[in-house]
This record gives C-alpha cells, sequence and structure tokens, in this order.
C-alpha cells in the first residue's frame, strides 16, 4: 500500500510553472488596459525625472504675459501650450508641476497605506477592544467630509507638501483600514494561520507574513485607484489655494490661478486640467488591468 | 402489471464544453435508460461528468456546454427537437432537480412560501390561495414539522435538513415524472442524510417519481436505487442491478471504489483499504484504449491500449454491463489484513481529560453556550481515539482547547504532567509546541497559498526548534515529504499546483515536522474524494504506528472512525455520550444516540443495517433540553426521568461508559445495528 501511495504522488506531477508568488505583475503585458496605464504613469514619470533637461523654460521666469499657444518668445524659442496671465510658460510649468504631484501623490498614498494596513490587520487578527477602538476612530474621521478635513488640518497648520501629505494620510487611512480588516477577517480564519500559530509565531509575524500577502492583490488596486484619487485631491487642494504656496507650480494651483482668463484664453486652464486627467486616467486604467489580473490569479 | 415504460432514455450521449484551449469532450458515449418510478444512481469520482450529464437531461448546459453526439429523449421526445419554450415546460413538469447546496438553491431575501408559489403563480396561472394550500401541503409530505411556519421562514431560520427538504419540495411541487437529484445529501450530517434518503424512498413509494441519484457514496445509492451505472473520465463503466454489482462488482474501478471506502459495519481487522492510485484523467488527455488504464491493477500492455473498450454485457439474463476487456479473467485478490496492536496491560496514558468545561458568552443579550461539558476521557499513548457526533456538537471546541486556541472554562486536560486546559497557545513552552500538532480538514485552506510547500514545511522545522542551519532544514523537509510519499521535487511547487490530497499530505508533513507526540486531526479527509480519503487514511496509520503518535480524529464519517479509531467518545451537544474502545462503542450495548449514528450510516455492501432515523432537530446549544440532552430526539427515552434528571453515567467492563437512564443489561439487550450473520465475508 505505500508503493501505491508513492506512485500516487509521482504520477500526477502537475505541469511546471515559475509559481512566483506575485505571477500576476510580470503579467501585466497580457491586460492592455494595464499596460496603456502603466505607460501613461511612466512617460509622467520620466517627464518628472528629467524636468530641468526638457523644460524649455524656467518654470517661474516671466516672459511675455497671455501668449496663446504656438507664439515665439523673444529668444526664438516657441511657446507650445502658451503662456499665463503673468507671462510664464505654461508647458514647462506643467513639466515641473508634475514633480510635485508625483513626489507628494505616491509619498501620500504610501503613508496613508503604511497606517491603514497596519490598523486594518491589528483590528482584523486581534479583534477585541483594539478592533472597537480602531474601528470606531475611522467611522470618526469618515464622518468628516473630507474637503471639510482637508480645509480644517491646511488652513490650520499652513499650506506646505507636508501637510499635504498627512491632511491625505488622515483622510485616507480609515478607507484602507477597512479595506485591510475585512480581508484580515476572511483570512484569519484558515487553517494555515491557525498551523503558524500552532508552531508559535509571534503575532506580528502571522499579521505580516501569513496574513498580509495573501491580501496584496485587492491590496494593490485599491493603491493604484488610490493614487488616482490623490492626484485629484491635491489638485483640488491646489485649486482651493491650499496647495504648495506659490510661486512654485502646482496643477491645481495653475488651474486656480488662471480661471478667471478661462473664457477668454482657455488654453491656460485647459492643458493642466490635461495633465491632471490623463495622470488619474493612467491610474485609473492601471487599477482596472491589475483588478483582472489578480482575479484571474 | 404492465412493463413499465421508459421515461428517460440517453442514448450515445456526447457533450463537450467549448474553452479557449479548443473542445473539452466532458461526456462521451454514455446510453441509459430509467423507467417510469425508477431510481437509478450514478456513481463516481468529482470530475467523472455526472453533474454535466444531469445538467445535459435539464437541456441547462449553459453557453459553453453542448450535446455533441447522441440524443437525449424525455417520454418519448427528443430534447434536440424541442423549442426552448417546451424545454422550460419539461424542466418544470417533467423534471425537477434537487442540488447539493439547498442554501444555495434557494432565495435568502426570500420567504419559504413566496419561493415555493412563485412558479405556480407566473408559470401556470394558479390562483393565490391554491397555490399557498399545495406549497403546505407538499411541505408536509417533505415531513416538515409546521408547515405553515416553514411558509413564513426565511432560508437562514431552518436547519441544514430543512433547508434541503424544501428544495426536494419546490421540485416536487410542479409534480414531475422525473427527479435528478445531485449529491442531495453530501453538505449534511448522516443522522440528517438518513432522514433525507427515507423521505425519497417514501416518495418514491407513494408518487412514483423515477429519479436519477448522483452520487460519490455507493453506500447511500444501495438504500435508494435499483440500478447503478458507474460514471469515469465521462463514460460508463460498469450498469447493472444494485444487488448484483455489490454482491460482485465486476469493473476494476468499481471493485476500487468498494475497496476505497472503510465500512462500519466491520471491524478493522476484516477490512482492506486500498486506494485507487493516481486521479481521474482530464478529458483532453485521456489514454488510448480503456480510459481506466493508467490507474488499473490488470493493466495489461499491448491489449487494454490497443482499442477503445467496448460496454459490453455480461450476460442475456441482466441488464449488467461493464467496459472491461479483462472483466472476465480478474477478481478482487484477498490483501493484507489489518495486524492487531498488541493490547499490552501496559498501557500509558497520555492525554486524560477531566470535567473540561468550555462556556462561550454571546455578546447579544448575555446568552450563555455550553460548548463542552464534563468532558472526560483518556487517551492511551500511540493509540488513536476519535471523538464523534453531529456538527455542533462540540468537537472542534474540544480540538480547539486542546490545541490552545482557546482556553477551557474550567476542567482539565492533562497531557502528559502539564494541564493544558487554561494554557493558551503564547504561554506554552517551545517544546510543547512541538509535541501537539494539528492536521486540518480543508486542503485548499490548510497551506498558505503564497509560500512553497518547502518553505511551509522547513518554516515548521525551523521554528519548532527540530533543526537550525539551511542544509539540516532542507534534508529535514526532504524526509517529510517522503514520510507523505510525495517526491523531492515537491519542495518548489505552490499550493495551488496541487491536487487537494497532495495538500493534505503536506499538510501532515508539515504537522510531524517536530515528531510530534499527540497529533489532533480535526476532519482530515472528509473534503476529500473518496478514492483519495482511502489513501489519505492509510498513510496517517502508516506514520503513527512507524512513530508511536498518539491521534486525536475529529470525525463524523463512522467507516473512517472504525478503521482508524482504537477508543471512541461518543458527544451530542458539548457531552460525552459513550466512551470506550472502538469494538465497544460498535457493538451493543449502545448508547441510544450511538445506535442511532450507526444506523444512520450508509454501508457499501449488502448487509442492510437496522435503521433508526432520529426525529426533531438537534436542540440549540444556547437553551439545551433539560435532563438528558438527547431526550428530545430518544427513541427509546423512559418518561419523565429523562427530562429532568441529568443520567447517571453507567460504567461497564472494560471502561467502557455510557451515560443513559436505561440500565445497561436493557440496552444489552438490543440487537446489533450491523447483524454480523448478513454482513459479506469479503475473502
Amino acid at each position: 500500500m505505500s508503493a501505491a501511495g508513492a506512485e500516487i504522488a509521482a504520477e500526477v506531477l502537475p505541469p511546471p510553472s515559475r509559481g512566483l508568488r506575485f505571477g500576476w505583475i510580470r503579467r501585466i503585458g497580457h491586460s492592455k488596459v494595464a499596460t496603456i496605464g502603466l505607460l501613461i504613469i511612466l512617460f509622467w514619470a520620466v517627464v518628472a525625472v528629467t524636468a530641468p533637461w526638457i523644460s524649455p523654460f524656467p518654470p517661474n521666469l516671466p516672459i511675455r504675459p497671455m501668449a496663446s499657444a504656438g507664439v515665439r518668445a523673444p529668444n526664438g524659442a516657441v511657446f507650445w501650450l502658451g503662456t499665463d496671465h503673468l507671462g510664464r510658460d505654461i508647458l514647462s510649468r506643467i513639466i515641473w508641476g508634475s514633480r510635485t504631484v508625483l513626489v507628494y501623490a505616491p509619498l501620500a498614498t504610501a503613508c496613508s497605506f503604511v497606517i491603514g494596513i497596519t490598523a486594518g490587520l491589528l483590528a482584523g487578527f486581534k479583534r477585541g477592544w483594539i478592533d472597537e477602538a480602531l474601528s470606531r476612530i475611522t467611522d470618526l474621521v469618515l464622518a468628516f467630509p473630507a474637503l471639510v478635513l482637508y480645509i480644517i488640518i491646511i488652513s490650520k497648520f499652513g499650506a506646505s507638501g507636508i501637510n499635504i501629505v498627512l491632511a491625505v494620510t488622515l483622510a485616507s487611512s480609515p478607507a484602507i483600514m477597512r479595506l485591510t480588516r475585512g480581508l484580515v477577517l476572511a483570512l484569519r480564519t484558515r487553517a494555515f494561520v491557525a498551523a503558524a500559530q500552532l508552531r508559535g509565531e509571534p503575532a506580528w509575524r502571522v499579521m505580516v507574513v501569513e496574513i498580509l500577502p495573501n491580501a496584496s492583490g485587492p491590496l494593490i488596486v485599491d493603491a493604484c485607484l488610490r493614487l488616482g484619487y490623490v492626484v485629484i485631491t491635491i489638485g483640488t487642494l491646489g485649486f482651493l489655494g491650499l496647495g504648495l504656496p506659490p510661486p512654485d507650480p502646482d496643477w491645481g494651483g495653475m488651474i486656480n490661478d488662471t480661471r478667471k482668463f478661462a473664457l477668454v484664453f482657455p488654453h491656460m486652464v485647459l492643458f493642466p486640467c490635461l495633465a491632471v486627467c490623463s495622470l488619474v486616467l493612467g491610474f485609473n486604467l492601471l487599477a482596472d488591468g491589475l483588478r483582472e489580473l489578480v482575479t484571474e490569479d | 402489471m404492465l412493463k413499465p415504460s421508459t421515461l428517460l432514455a440517453l442514448d450515445d450521449v456526447s457533450i463537450s464544453y467549448h474553452t479557449r484551449a479548443g473542445a473539452v469532450p466532458a461526456v462521451t458515449g454514455v446510453s441509459l435508460a430509467i423507467d417510469e418510478g425508477e431510481a437509478v444512481g450514478l456513481v463516481g469520482e468529482s470530475g467523472c461528468g455526472k453533474s454535466t450529464l444531469a445538467m445535459a437531461i435539464l437541456g441547462h448546459l449553459g453557453g459553453r456546454g453542448a450535446v455533441v453526439g447522441g440524443e437525449i429523449r424525455f417520454a418519448g421526445r427528443a430534447l434536440a427537437g424541442m423549442s426552448p419554450d417546451e424545454i422550460r415546460r419539461m424542466r418544470g413538469r417533467g423534471i425537477g432537480i434537487v442540488y447539493q447546496e439547498a442554501m444555495a438553491a434557494l432565495n435568502p431575501s426570500m420567504r419559504i412560501g413566496a419561493q415555493l408559489t412563485e412558479t405556480l403563480i407566473v408559470h401556470r396561472g394558479t390562483s393565490r390561495d391554491a397555490a399557498r394550500k399545495a406549497a403546505i401541503a407538499t411541505l408536509a409530505e417533505v415531513k416538515l414539522p409546521d408547515p405553515e411556519r416553514v411558509m413564513d421562514a426565511y432560508p437562514h431560520q431552518l436547519s441544514g435538513g430543512q433547508q434541503q427538504r424544501v428544495v426536494i419540495a419546490m421540485a416536487l411541487l410542479p409534480e414531475p415524472r422525473l427527479l435528478l437529484l445531485d449529491e442531495p445529501t453530501t453538505a449534511l450530517d448522516v443522522t440528517v442524510e438518513a432522514g433525507i434518503i427515507d423521505l425519497l424512498n417514501g416518495l418514491r413509494r407513494s408518487r412514483g417519481t423515477a429519479m436519477l441519484f448522483i452520487s460519490h457514496n455507493l453506500g447511500l445509492v444501495g438504500q435508494l436505487c435499483e440500478r447503478v451505472a458507474v460514471m469515469y473520465s465521462g463514460e460508463l463503466v460498469e450498469t447493472g442491478s444494485v444487488a448484483d454489482m455489490f454482491a460482485t462488482p465486476r469493473h476494476p474501478y468499481t471493485m476500487g471504489l468498494f475497496s476505497c471506502i472503510p465500512r462500519p459495519d466491520l471491524p478493522r481487522r476484516e477490512q482492506h483499504l486500498t486506494p485507487i492510485r493516481g486521479q481521474v484523467s482530464p478529458p483532453n488527455a485521456r489514454p488510448p484504449g480503456c480510459i481506466f488504464a493508467p490507474r488499473c491493477d490488470w493493466f495489461q500492455a499491448g491489449r487494454c491500449d490497443a482499442v477503445r473498450v467496448p460496454l459490453e454485457a455480461v450476460d442475456l439474463a441482466s441488464d449488467a454491463r461493464v467496459r472491461c476487456l479483462r472483466w472476465r479473467e480478474i477478481a478482487p485478490e484477498p490483501r493484507p489484513a489489518w495486524e492487531a496492536l498488541a493490547t499490552g496491560a501496559a498501557e500509558q496514558t497520555i492525554l486524560a481529560v477531566s470535567r473540561l468545561d468550555k462556556t462561550y458568552q454571546l455578546r447579544s443579550g448575555g446568552a450563555v453556550v455550553r460548548a463542552n461539558q464534563q468532558l472526560s476521557f483518556d487517551v492511551p499513548r500511540g493509540r488513536t481515539l476519535a471523538v464523534v457526533g453531529e456538527s455542533g456538537c462540540g468537537k472542534s471546541t474540544f480540538a480547539n482547547v486542546l490545541m490552545g486556541l482557546t482556553s477551557a472554562t474550567a476542567g482539565e486536560i492533562r497531557f502528559e504532567t502539564t494541564d493544558l486546559a487554561k494554557l493558551p497557545l503564547d504561554r506554552r513552552p517551545a517544546l510543547l509546541l512541538r509535541d501537539l500538532q494539528m492536521v486540518f480538514q480543508n486542503p485548499d485552506e490548510t497551506l498558505n497559498p503564497c509560500y512553497s510547500v518547502g518553505r511551509q514545511i522547513g518554516r515548521a522545522v525551523r521554528k519548532l526548534g527540530v533543526e537550525r542551519d539551511r542544509a539540516g532544514v532542507q534534508a529535514r523537509v526532504r524526509a517529510l515529504l517522503g514520510l507523505t510519499r510525495l517526491p523531492a521535487a515537491f519542495a518548489s511547487r505552490r499550493p495551488r499546483q496541487l491536487s487537494g490530497g497532495q495538500k493534505q499530505r503536506v499538510g501532515i508533513a508539515r504537522a510531524f515536522a517536530g515528531t510530534p507526540k499527540l497529533v489532533v486531526a480535526d476532519e482530515p479527509v472528509s473534503a476529500l474524494d473518496v478514492s483519495v480519503q482511502a489513501a489519505i487514511t492509510e498513510l496517517l496509520r502508516d506514520i503513527q504506528r512507524n512513530q508511536d503518535t498518539t491521534l486525536v480524529i475529529i470525525s463524523h464519517d463512522l467507516g473512517f472512525v472504525r478503521y482508524i479509531a482504537d477508543r471512541v467518545v461518543v458527544m451530542y451537544l458539548g457531552q460525552v455520550m459513550e466512551a470506550g474502545s472502538a469494538e465497544e462503542v460498535f457493538a451493543p450495548p449502545y448508547h441510544p444516540y450511538t445506535e442511532a449514528l450507526l444506523s444512520a450510516a450508509p454501508v457499501a455492501g449488502l448487509a442492510r443495517n437496522r435503521r433508526i432515523v432520529l426525529s426533531g432537530e438537534l436542540p440549540s446549544a444556547m437553551a439545551p433540553p433539560s435532563g438528558c440532552p438527547f431526550q428530545t430526539r430518544c427513541p427509546r427515552k423512559l418518561g419523565a426521568i429523562c427530562e429532568t434528571e441529568r443520567p447517571p453515567e453507567q460504567l461497564l467492563a472494560g471502561g467502557h461508559r455510557i451515560l443513559c437512564h436505561i440500565p445497561p443489561d436493557e440496552l444489552g439487550r438490543v440487537p446489533p445495528v450491523y447483524a454480523p450473520e448478513e454482513t459479506l465475508a469479503v475473502d
């Protein structure tokens, strides 16, 4: 009978595969939607990194106010997207502005995820009073309209990059905590979690090593969506005048500064808007594509 | 009497699914006929095409599946020639279906009454009152107590057994001539299952409904059907009457199915459990010639793999057919019997449970659930103790307390010298963790999908302090894979690349990483296919004997328990009803509950056992009955004393204990549930 057992196992070797833990990350290329999203994001990343070399003018230099797209500058160079009311080149400001967005949006998202995941793991795994406390705090924060929260924080502590990050973290980590908690609740009763406890693994290891990787799919999809959302938030804050202090370029701020001229000189508003839209679209497409790949897995 | 006419005829039916990888032939060349009022069993492992066939009979294969050959005729009319409208009508009045998952078949947001009457009102134009009357009458017919109340209930307010009865009632309402039953009792407890089988038998008698009963359980098929068709990898491999096939199975696969099921009616020294090796071939990788060839012990190269094997009539007298070239030449060989363990006098107790209580306080309203009450029993070292009982009897709670996943409320669990009852996991010393390990029920949940097999076993090896350095851990992982008869190359595989049985083997390897003294196995085979169950059962038993491990097995499968256990504890509503050696528990005197459990268990043999079908539902653990916990369902209830006084624990010879008011002499006077003279001699 033992011989029969050995045959059972040997005979039916499942098809070999590379067996990656995050195999779907490599398969991004299989999803058209995800690839397009990723390409858009990479485009903006390259723009942000190479800003000093590719921007035709210094972003804060007033040259010739109210120039339309395609007008030549005094030195012969072209204002491809025109200039704003103070005569600064819009293309250069968009290029430099991508740095702001691509630094603060990922930073804020990362902070929200660190806090949200930690809280979610603790609440979902430990349950009891920790869960109660964290869930109530979450309810409290979520009860405020996010925008009101931003306005209160920024106007209290002043407009700066760090404060934007803090405000976004505070406002979005509760939702991440809820998502994580839900995933953990479904995973904590799995037998492999009990098996880890039975061999004496400490709680942090059970949470981080056993549970978290199994929740990573939905969390990564959510991270992409949230990145897009944070890009909009940063734009909104800029638009409300709560963004980075002037004169540094900031897409939302650019729209805010020029909106009174929008009817006469639509290009001043249009191009920063397109920049925000394309980046958000990139993140959303990537999230959509990843969602398919994750569920396929 | 007139010769019954053929109701359903499948003639050389082939069904394929269209997938991205091309057409997948799920069913090939199946011919089967069901007469009016006849019950036919369709048996086989999962993945054999049983359910596909049922769906095809309903004309419900979905967008990807299609009947690509042959013909299905119902009441003389070919399904292929029917308009969609006619098919819909046939589904309603002609053929009803009962699925495995009752909860999934019922809409959770609608009252039972609305769901039952809907079809009648919408499709038949029956008046609301008439429909309600018909529904209540049918609910009464499926023996649901208080049908009026059930009509107004939501599905979640009913137990699993009641839900399945509602689903059967729903299928019966349009008065179908044929009922398709797709594993209707698989999700239910044995006692509930016995009730459903009784009900189906009764319906056949009273209504004359024909039935196609799809199951992997030969025992159930034997209780309900006259004829059986055994299906393997999309083909019928053997058909015939139940009486004939159970007496002399002819196809190697049928023999395999019989010999891999442990039977509760035979003592284990008379049982010869043999797993069927390998797995069902996937539909697009079927071997040439005989489809069963890769798993067959009687395979002959050059003969069995030469041509496709036809279904051959066994003789002219019966309609028995078999798809095997060698059926005349082969017979099951007598296999080595179980060697009896020396029952030495020096039985040492490794685990002593005494007066163990576990109480859960529910948050809402402060209700109290007494999940374990006054549990007391001993486990001898190196032996196997089985804890049996219906779901909700507190078996798993006991396992959790023992393992330290939760703490006891009162009482003691002495493991060697340590009291575990109030020692939660994080306070247990490393050596104790190593000594106590667990094998889990669900193979899909036992392994972390994110890590390779080797990494998971290796982590257990390192964490339990068996080996520290890399080379040592790797060697130990290889040794453990060998122990569970998996190739060493499996170390680099991910759980999703393994079959259910293989995952369970890895789970066992992980549990034995630190050479534990005691292993708790919570339903270790119940989620596996029958052919795999036997292999895992054998594996557990072998490892246990080689390593002298003590096993505590939580199970509801009495055949499995009889095969593997030395001692048995029968639990009901958190209390021990009976405890003793396997021989004692499986023979009179029985506790009335044990008697009911044993008689409810389906037996894959011809021996017809006495049947006791428990009435009523398992009482809620929050409001247990007064006196004896079993008094509400006990068929041998004495009277008022059972309702008022907790029964005494009656000690019989050899440490056999029964919690009952009936004196042991009287309990001993009942005939055994499995009468020995009726038992078929295997050799």
